[in-house]
Formats: C-alpha cells, structure tokens, sequence
C-alpha cells in the first residue's frame, strides 16, 4: 500500500475543528450559574466566612466540577442529544467535539475540581463534591435516566447539593440550614422538570427516555406536579420559620409559594391539550423564578447580615 | 497567502495529513485558550498559598 492511500481521506481519522466556545458549550454554563449561585447561598449560611479568595477559588472549583458532569452527561447522552431537536446542535452530535474528547475534557475537569477544593478549602467538601458529580453522572445519566419515570425524583439530589458543598468548603461541616436548602432544591427539581416533560412529551417519547408524562400520562404528571408544589410550598417557607431568614424572605417564601400552587392547579384543571401546554409553559417559568427569587433574598438578607446592615 | 505554519506544511506532507484552515485555527484557539487556562490555574494556587500561609510564609529556616 502506498503512502498516499493509506493517508487517502476516506482512512484518516477527522481531525478537530472546535473552538474553545465549543468546549465551554460542553460545561452547560446556565446549569454551571446555578450551580454557582446555589453554592454561595450555602457559603454565605457559615457563621464565619473564609478569605475572599478562598471562597472564589473553593466557587471556580465547584463550578468546574458542575462543568465537567455536564460534559459527561454530554458524552453519555450523544446518540439521544442527536435526535432532540433542544439538543442536535450540541458540540457532540454537531460533530465539532468527538465523543471520545468530551469523556476526556470531563474525566479531567472531574478530577481537577476535586482536588482544587480539596486543596483550597478541606476534604468534605472534596468529597461531596466527588459524590455530586458520581451521582449525577452515573446515578442519574447512565442509570435511572433511560431506567424509570423516577429518574429526576432521585436523580435530582446531584442538584440540590451544591448549597451542602458550599457550607461544607466554608466549614468543613453539614448544617440543618445548608439542608434545608438541599431539601428546597430537592422538592422543586421534579414540578419544574416535568413541566418541561410536558412540553417535550413528543422528543422524550421519540428517544426513548422515561418521563413521567411519556409513562404514567398527563393526567398523573399533572397530580404529582401539584402534589409536590403542596409540599415544596412550605418547605420555602422552613428558612423563616427555623430563623435563618428575615420576615422578609417569609413574606416572599409563602406569596412565590402561592403562586406556584395556584400555577399547578390551573395545570391540573386544564382541560384540552393547548391550554395544558399553555399551563405548563408558565409553570416552566414561574418554577424558574420561584428558585432565583428566593435563593436571591437568601443571598442578599445573609450578605447584609454579614457586613452588619440587617 | 495561506495562514498554514510553513513547518505544519512541511509536517504534514511528511505524514501524508494536511489541515485545513479550520482546523488550524481551531489548534491555535484551543492552545491559547489551554495556556490562558493553566496560567490562570498557577496565579490561583501561588495567591490561595500565600493567603492560607499568611504570616507564617515568611517563616522558614534560612
């Protein structure tokens, strides 16, 4: 065989073109600001708090470690992202990142991220944040998503901790605050997850993945949606009650609370097929600012309490 | 006039794979940003030393 075909086109492997935005694309940098926003409210509940770079550094290596799972939920999930419409002009199956370079670009960040928090801040912290990239990784990505309908009842736990890494990089302990806003998180993720299933019932059912609405139908997703705003509702409202947030936060916890739970019963109620992808449009929505919202006040009320102006 | 380094050229017909613009341009992208990268990462270790050393980073015996 001569040089020239065994380097004929055809046999010779395709070589990268991505752009280091194609990379950052694989980071999932909205789901990465969540992430990051989510961690500094845990940071800010410790009663003292750490060097300014400490807390920058121990954030960058959260965020980091929220990137990578992103790019191996990316990696793992190509052959489904290529047939969704919200997801065929992701890096992978655009073909500008090779699957291979993604589970590499991931491991890698994986472990970086770890170990910088480990070394920045403590070994707990490293720990969980090791355990929130395993779990939503493997746990969630490689088993319960193409598994069951409960994929992101128990999936969601991977993100509902960052506030837990965020007091723990901060401390080096668990709090019943730092808790409290895991559970918030916890018991938001599925209503908010399966208002967008309702939206996406088709490119679910078309790849194949579980959810609920794709399973059990409308009717039950539409129950479970307003049963989990019954319970997340309260649950809002628990930094008040426990006294970790001001009256002021209540007020915002409990109305956001009731919005959402009116929300959820305009879906449950709706009748044909429009106005249920109407409902569960602002639902989607509202959910979304439900979050923002009160990890906002959160943020602000401890920051104004820590440089003693509230 | 080609944007290709003359000793990527020269590499290339060697081997028998020539890049093309893209693709060039992408390796240039990705090595900035991978210096850029790792020189970020050295500046945050050196700063996070010295601030969690503090007073005790000039202590060393001579």
């Amino acid at each position: 065989m001569s040089d020239a075909s065994y380097f004929d086109e055809s046999t010779t492997p395709k070589l990268p073109v991505a752009a280091p935005l194609d990379f950052i694309a694989l980071l999932k940098p909205r789901v990465m600001s969540l992430v990051v926003f989510t961690a500094f409210a845990g940071f800010l509940f410790a009663p003292t708090l750490p060097h300014p770079l400490i807390i920058f550094a121990a954030l960058f290596a959260i965020a980091v470690g929220a990137g990578a799972s992103g790019a191996l939920n990316m990696w793992y999930d190509s052959d489904i992202d290529a047939i969704m419409r919200r997801t065929r002009m992701r890096p992978i199956p655009a073909g500008r990142i090779s699957a291979d370079t993604a589970l590499a670009f991931g491991v890698i960040l994986s472990v970086l991220s770890v170990f910088t928090l480990g070394f920045v801040s403590n070994w707990l912290a490293a720990t969980l944040l090791a355990f929130t990239i395993f779990f939503y990784v493997v746990i969630y990505t490689m088993w319960l998503k193409r598994l069951t309908p409960l994929n992101i009842v128990i999936g969601g736990a991977a993100g509902a901790l960052p506030p837990i890494v965020g007091y723990a990089a901060a401390t080096g302990d668990v709090s019943v605050a730092s808790l409290v806003l895991f559970a918030i998180i916890f018991i938001w993720t599925p209503p908010h997850f399966w208002s967008l299933a309702i939206l996406k019932i088709d490119e679910y059912g078309s790849v194949g993945v579980p959810m609920l609405p794709n399973v059990s139908g409308l009717r039950r997703t539409r129950l479970e949606i307003l049963v989990y705003c019954l319970v997340l509702a309260p649950i809002g409202a628990v930094p008040w009650c426990l006294g970790f947030a001001s009256w002021l936060y209540g007020v915002t916890a409990v109305s956001l609370g009731l919005g959402l739970l009116i929300l959820a019963a305009q879906l449950f109620v709706a009748q044909d097929e429009a106005t249920i992808r109407q409902a569960a449009r602002r639902m989607f929505a509202f959910s979304i600012l439900y979050l923002f919202a009160l990890f906002l006040m959160l943020t602000i009320e401890r920051a104004l309490n820590l440089i003693g102006l509230f | 006039m080609s944007d290709k380094d003359p000793k990527d050229e020269a590499l290339s017909s060697q081997h028998g794979i020539v890049l093309t613009p893209e693709q060039l341009r992408g390796r240039r992208a990705r090595n900035i940003a991978i210096g850029l990268g790792v020189t970020f990462l050295a500046v945050l270790f050196y700063a996070v030393t010295i601030v969690r050393l503090g007073g005790a980073v000039a202590n060393r015996s001579i």
